[in-house]
């Protein structure tokens, strides 16, 4: 018995030790719980307000969970990796549906690229297979980034995965859609000048009573809705984008479960 | 009357150990049930996301062979480490190290060839654009980052079982109730380097 007092004691050291080390290298979510946990300033913050307000709606409306994680380093773990362990370690989704989306930002920097992952819960592996995910990655977010449209980029990114798992349209057809990427990409573009053109247009008529910020957000939003109506065949995202801007709400993550799926790609 | 009373005093102390042994094998035992049958859980998971990858192969195997120069040697070898590594299957009940680590070396060289096969495709851009097979590759990928995933937790559970069966008083009712130790996945070795091709 003596002899095991202290091996006891120096296993528990080693367990504590060993958890606090693992703790520290992967962050904690921000507090107070937020959906847009943007730990840089990839973001300007009236992004980070608009895309926090659309997830936190449809979290509401769902109970599916779609983070969003923008980091400066990965503490050397592989984007994938880190952004399951991530998913995992904030409970992203509901406990026992496990229905949790985290999408996982490295911002790009002077000696590295950028990293995106899109890390699907359990739960949600069946409607959002890895192809899908990686579908989303290289034609919606990676060419947005690589613009500096980093708000576009994210936007479209969970326009798309709210309409696929809330069942609007179904992955096979995001596909289909997306099948010869060049083509399917004009009427996006095409959307985006003439969103750019009416912001402008709008922009300059009302001159003088509006501050460059207040107009930044009605572009954004503009866009968004346009980009995804564009897209969902007539499935609307207008209650997302109007109304009033008070958020419900949020208590974080609910303890949903990531196995590894989904998948990522650089800019 | 002081005989009775000892004899009564007697019985009370039997029943009162008795008691406290009943009630610490029962916790004991339940507990080292209730942790073996995690890890056995874990390891239909962990077999689940091999399953998973080996489903792939078939169809990577023919995106691929459509390129007609492609070089058959790389894919000869991705199709027959598939097969050794199908036929291994690791009952949970009597998990072995030696049967772990020869389940772990087959899904190894299956895990190498498909790099290899990776890093030869490197050379066929056109493939590389193929969006059937760029939808393969991201499945793949997703493969083995469930693999790594599901690995981790099995090697987390099982030093769970593992600590709780060896620490006193529980490692004597383990001994006597043949609860075994079970056997982790090892870090594999070279499978941090990146397979070399010979060009």
């Amino acid at each position: 018995m003596k002899k095991i007092i202290p091996g006891l004691v120096i296993l528990l050291t080693l367990f504590a030790t060993l958890s606090v080390r693992a703790q520290n290298e992967l962050p904690d979510p921000m507090s107070p719980p937020r959906l847009v946990n943007d730990f840089t300033s990839f973001l300007s913050q009236n992004e980070t307000l608009n895309l926090e307000e659309k997830l936190r709606r449809f979290n509401q409306q769902t109970s599916t969970q779609i983070y969003i994680a923008i980091v400066e380093d990965l503490a050397g773990y592989a984007p994938g990796d880190y952004a399951t362990r991530l998913g995992q370690k904030w409970k992203v989704g509901q406990s026992g549906k496990d229905n949790g989306i985290l999408i996982l930002v490295k911002t790009k920097t002077s000696s590295s690229k950028g990293e995106v992952f899109i890390s699907v819960g359990y739960g949600l592996e069946g409607v959002v297979p890895d192809a899908v995910a990686n579908r989303i990655v290289d034609n919606e977010v990676i060419p947005a980034f690589k613009q500096g449209l980093n708000h576009q980029g994210l936007s479209q990114a969970t326009d798309i995965l709210m309409s696929i798992t809330a069942g609007e349209f179904t992955a096979d057809e995001y596909v289909e859609k997306t099948q010869g990427s060049a083509r399917s990409r004009s009427p996006i573009v095409l959307f985006f000048l003439i969103a750019v053109f009416f912001s402008f247009f709008g922009g300059r008529s009302r001159m003088g009573r509006h501050s460059s910020v207040g107009r930044s957000l009605p572009f954004w939003m503009l866009l968004g809705m346009m980009g995804s109506g564009g897209r969902s065949h007539g499935g609307s995202f207008g209650n997302f984008s109007s109304g009033s801007g008070g958020f419900g709400g949020f208590g974080g993550g609910g303890g949903g479960s990531f196995g590894g799926g989904g998948a990522g790609g650089s800019w | 009357m002081v005989k009775k009373r000892k004899s009564l005093i007697t019985i009370a102390i039997i029943l009162v150990i008795g008691l406290f042994l009943y009630s610490s094998i029962k916790g004991s035992y339940n507990g080292m049930v209730t942790k073996s049958e995690a890890v056995d859980t874990q390891w239909a998971n962990v077999e689940n996301v091999f399953q998973r990858r080996a489903d792939l192969i078939p169809n990577l195997v023919n995106t691929v062979k459509g390129y007609a120069d492609f070089e058959k040697e790389t894919l000869t070898q991705v199709i027959e480490a598939r097969s050794k590594a199908t036929g291994i299957n690791i009952n949970a009940d009597n998990m072995t190290p030696e049967a772990l680590s020869q389940f772990q070396n087959a899904q190894g060289q299956l895990g190498s060839a498909l790099s290899k096969l990776m890093v030869v495709v490197e050379r066929y851009p056109e493939l590389k654009a193929n969006q059937n097979f760029m939808d393969l590759q991201a499945q793949l990928e997703g493969s083995e980052n469930r693999i790594a995933t599901e690995r981790r937790r099995f090697n987390e559970l099982a030093k769970e079982y593992n600590t709780f069966i060896r620490l006193f008083p529980k490692n004597i009712w383990a001994n006597i109730f043949g609860f075994d130790k079970k056997p982790y996945f090892e870090a594999q070795e070279g499978a941090d380097q990146a397979p070399k091709v010979e060009f």
